[in-house]
């Protein structure tokens, strides 16, 4: 049909996932040649991949400000959380039953935290704080509800990876350690992309949030944390069977290249979810930009369009050569919409979810704003919604 | 999030310019419109095509099954300038929500 070529696709959905870093893949590859064996054997080959095992934890401990006998691996960031909460929870069910959470934390972090407080025969409760329109809890209600005691553990991420918005982590962290409650700080979304303070007790991330190969969720608890397993003992007692070494070896030079251009990529990116923040609204009608203005991270924007089916929506920007998320749940098999934009109140249908990954061309960013209109419009009017 | 037993009550929320004055809701007129089994965006959608041929000040009820349209049509509505009056989960269908907004005078 047509002779031009087609245009290069552009990847604005990196939560999680996003690109591979090429000296990531390399040190993939090279830890695969070096590292293979067993690092629990006490053979040469075993002791070489615990070395890189070890140089590696090093190396991602010192950027997660944390020491590296406090720094576990996991096969993915959802079982980093529910083994946190899991783990803790048994631990401190003298101490107390429920957990706080915000609202607006992953699904797998409520998800765990309403297992382990349906368990055995004293159930506690998962007590859920509101957040604010911009998807912020309110720290003093989070603050309150600790006060009140019965607590076993409390969870507030950094930043929320669907909206971009930073929590009052370090307040709320206050206020946990005066009344002796372990604080879980859910960084998934933000370490790799913004510094990451020493305010919390146990600290999960995802390393395929920061350009790793996927396969390796993080897990830092104090030392000073109570917890007990309500799983089957093992060598590695938080993540049963160990952790693929070549992997974790990858995640370390990846955070290494990540922390090494962070203030740059941050005021690039920043720069790139300001411009579309800010065109989105002007170029196409209705439509609701979410999240904080200021207090949010770099590389996440987020809006929802009126009458359209945000499915509908992504795949016509697939078609156009865009990958980008949402929130919705229209027509697919996921019949809830996104629990976080639920709980700001804001539009869940026609939702576009862009994670700017690292090193976005600017000129892809124009690319997406001039195409975006027109691919609203194509869904309104399949939908028939013009002049409502 | 609504308990169940707010949506019977004619106390869901203020009604600021209404021409009924103090007159609960539940005695006005309100045109209806039946979103049940309709996916998002569909609700809001018909609510909005109901809105749109009815003069400022009416109410106007959705009844839907889809669980977006709980959190899409006061959104809707704050959009557009509309009050909700009631929003709740039906007694009688705890997975029915029935939604009734004033439309805004303003047009």
């Amino acid at each position: 049909m047509t002779h031009a070529t087609p245009a290069p696709r552009v990847f604005l959905d990196a939560a999680g996932h996003a690109p591979v870093h090429p000296q990531a893949r390399a040190a993939l590859l090279a830890a695969v040649e070096q590292g293979w064996a067993d690092p629990r054997r006490l053979h040469a080959e075993g002791r070489r991949a615990r070395m890189l095992l070890d140089g590696a934890r090093e190396s991602i401990a010192a950027h997660l400000g944390t020491r590296p006998a406090e720094l576990r691996f996991a096969g993915t960031h959802v079982t980093a959380l529910h083994t946190a909460v899991r783990g803790v929870t048994r631990g401190r069910r003298r101490v107390g039953r429920d957990v706080v959470a915000s609202t607006v934390e992953r699904a797998a972090l409520l998800h765990a935290a309403r297992f382990a407080t349906a368990d055995g025969d004293a159930p506690g409760t998962t007590a859920l704080i509101p957040v604010d329109r911009t998807g912020r809890v309110a720290p003093d209600r989070f603050i309150a509800r600790l006060r009140e005691g019965g607590v076993a553990l409390a969870a507030l991420q950094h930043a929320n990876g669907e909206v971009g918005s930073l929590q009052p982590v370090a307040e709320v962290h206050a206020a946990a350690r005066e009344n002796d409650i372990p604080l879980l700080v859910d960084a998934g979304s933000s370490v790799g992309h913004v510094p990451v303070d020493d305010a919390w007790d146990l600290l999960a991330a995802d390393a395929g949030d920061w350009g790793a190969p996927v396969g390796l969720g993080l897990l830092a608890v104090r030392p000073r944390v109570r917890w007990a397993p309500d799983w089957p003992e093992d060598d590695d007692p938080w993540f049963p069977g160990g952790v693929s070494v070549p992997v974790v070896l990858a995640a370390a030079v990846a955070l290494d290249l990540a922390r090494s251009d962070l203030a740059a990529e941050d005021a690039h990116r920043r720069a790139l979810v300001a411009r579309i923040r800010a065109e989105v609204p002007t170029r196409v009608p209705d439509v609701q930009i979410v999240g904080a203005d200021d207090e949010r991270l770099p590389h996440v924007v987020t809006f929802s369009c009126l009458y359209v089916d945000g499915e509908a929506l992504v795949t016509e920007l697939d078609r156009a050569g865009f990958a980008v998320g949402s929130g919705s749940a229209c027509t697919s098999s996921a019949l809830e919409p996104s629990h976080v934009l639920a709980a700001m109140g804001v539009l869940t249908h026609g939702n576009v979810r862009i994670t700017v990954p690292r090193g976005t061309d600017a000129a892809d960013v124009e690319r997406f704003l001039d195409v975006l209109p027109t691919a609203v419009a194509t869904v309104r009017s399949a939908l028939g919604v013009e002049g409502l | 999030m609504t308990s169940p037993d707010r949506a019977a009550s004619s106390d869901g929320g203020s009604t600021p310019g209404s021409p009924a004055g103090e007159r609960p809701i539940d005695e006005e007129p309100s045109t209806t419109v039946d979103a049940r089994g309709a996916r998002c965006p569909m609700p809001v959608i018909m609510i909005a095509r109901a809105a749109a041929s009815l003069p400022g000040g009416s109410l106007v009820t959705v009844l839907a099954t889809d669980p977006a349209a709980r959190h899409d049509v006061p959104a809707w509505a704050r959009m557009r300038g509309h009050t909700v009056v009631d929003d709740g989960l039906a007694p009688a269908r705890p997975d029915e929500v029935r939604i009734t907004v004033r439309l805004s005078t303003d047009d």
